[in-house]
């Protein structure tokens, strides 16, 4: 067959579909695990005994263990104590889970460089804790945080990819089934690949611009460069 | 509390730190509109008896009272206590994200739950009182030390509080930026705002200073009104310690 006509008529058709998967992975996965990361983070560094314990034993099991073996006790697993999923909620969850462990690892290194003087001043003011947490001390250290914590979010595009170990047919599932019934494996595979380099392409530009819109002067490295 | 016109009460503050008693009961009171100055050798905790009164730091022993209400072991009424009570740092501690009129904006909108529009009216009109309503949309890293201590002093203002706490304001400064934050609080020393002052700038506490309290290993050692600390022969430690002063001065 025409190796053209293969990937404009075959091929991509059947990667825009799974791309659709894989994006409804990502859109699912990666506010929920920011959200979950800024928690844990918060938890641990400010939380009494009790729920910094509980943090860090989270994140512990988390980076202890197989993102894949994760996915399969949910998906596989759970059913057995009567949980029982879809395999793309399975997969959601095992993706929020890992992102907000690792995003919270960033966002504590990122809480641990803000001085003390920032929430003296907020305390001073009559702000509680909490208060001062939210408004002062986390609009900081998330700045701080952004590009570790879009390095992960790199990382989630492409571990998606694991879902299809349990059964979730998304951008690499796709490649896999249309290169074993074409028998054309290097050429889809290759195409795969260019598809997740452009979405980490677009993801790195995104990032950059946000970066630059929340930059406050003083705050990051490039504005301290040109002082 | 005989005395109706006192505001604010200390009584008796013990702190140590480990094995180090930093303070060692302190005790005095300050009536409304009078800037009281604490001046003393680094390490006789002046910076940790302001940080008592408004339970940055928790005291050991003792008690601060404000307008007859106790502020220690007050519980979660602090919040409303260190509204009362202003605070300005050596090293103003701004918050570094925000712009000057965000800086004094912020506790207002949510502490104080003033709406947007009367937030912003405020902040302007504390900036406006330390002369840096042109500043307002400027981050602390674009300003110079003594403008940011300005604005940490506008900040406080905002709040509208009983009495202002000053930990060394100005010690961060050169001798002109010094001037001019030493300016703004002159000036509201004479508004009648109740201040109380670490500092080692001589001249502001004769000048300014209702009454003088000199601290040495954490007592109060020597207190009077500037002129008395000054000239009665009585007194000599601090004059020694201010004769330090001027030998390192090259006087």
């Amino acid at each position: 067959m025409d190796q053209i006509a293969f990937i404009f008529d075959i091929l991509l058709p059947a990667l825009m579909q799974g791309l659709v998967v894989t994006l409804k992975l990502i859109v699912w996965s990666a506010p929920f695990g920011l959200a979950l990361g800024i928690g844990v983070a918060a938890g641990r560094q400010y939380g009494g005994p009790v729920l910094s314990r509980v943090c860090k034993t989270f994140v512990f099991l988390i980076k202890g263990t197989p993102l894949l073996l994760l996915l399969f006790i949910l998906y596989f697993g759970l059913p057995s104590i009567g949980i029982t999923f879809t395999a793309l909620t399975a997969s959601v969850i095992g993706f929020i889970l890992c992102n907000g462990a690792y995003n919270s690892e960033y966002i504590r290194g990122a809480l641990l460089s803000i001085k003390d003087g920032q929430m003296i001043a907020a305390q001073a003011l009559g702000m509680t804790r909490a208060q001062a947490i939210r408004n002062v001390i986390m609009p900081q250290a998330l700045r701080r945080a952004i590009p570790g914590l879009s390095n992960e979010f790199i990382y989630l595009i492409k571990y998606s990819s694991l879902a299809y170990m349990i059964t979730v047919v998304e951008l690499s599932g796709v490649g896999k089934n249309v290169a074993t019934k074409y028998f054309i494996y290097t050429e889809t595979f290759m195409v795969v690949g260019i598809v997740y380099l452009a979405l980490v392409t677009i993801t790195t530009v995104a990032v950059n611009i946000l970066e630059k819109r929340v930059a406050v002067p003083g705050m990051n490295r490039a504005a301290a460069a040109q002082l | 509390m005989s005395d109706n016109n006192i505001v604010l009460r200390v009584e008796d503050i013990h702190k140590s730190f480990g094995n180090n008693e930093v303070l060692r009961g302190i005790s005095f009171g300050v009536r409304r509109g009078e800037t009281k100055v604490f001046i003393g050798p680094s390490g006789t905790g002046k910076s940790t008896l302001l940080r008592c009164i408004n339970q940055l730091t928790i005291p050991d022993r003792g008690s601060v009272w404000l307008d007859g209400e106790e502020v220690t072991n007050s519980g979660a009424r602090i919040n409303y206590f260190r509204q009362k009570i202003g605070m300005v740092f050596q090293n103003y501690y701004l918050f570094d994200h925000l712009t000057a009129l965000k800086n004094v904006e912020l506790a207002l909108l949510k502490v104080r739950g003033m709406s947007r529009s009367e937030a912003r009216e405020k902040a302007l009109t504390e900036l406006r009182q330390v002369g840096l309503e042109d500043w307002a949309d400027h981050y602390p890293a674009e300003l110079s030390g003594g403008q940011a201590q300005r604005v940490s002093i506008a900040r406080a203002l905002a709040m509208d509080p009983d009495v202002i706490l000053f930990d060394e304001p100005t010690s961060a400064l050169d001798p002109e930026l010094t001037r001019e934050v030493l300016e703004v609080m002159k000036k509201l020393a004479l508004q009648g705002m109740t201040m109380l002052v670490v500092t080692h700038e001589m001249g502001f506490a004769c000048s300014v200073a209702t009454e003088i309290l000199f601290m040495e290993n954490g007592v109060v050692a020597e207190q009077g009104t500037p002129d008395l600390l000054m000239h009665d022969p009585k007194f000599t430690r601090m004059k020694n310690f201010i004769g330090q002063f001027d030998s390192y001065r090259g006087d």
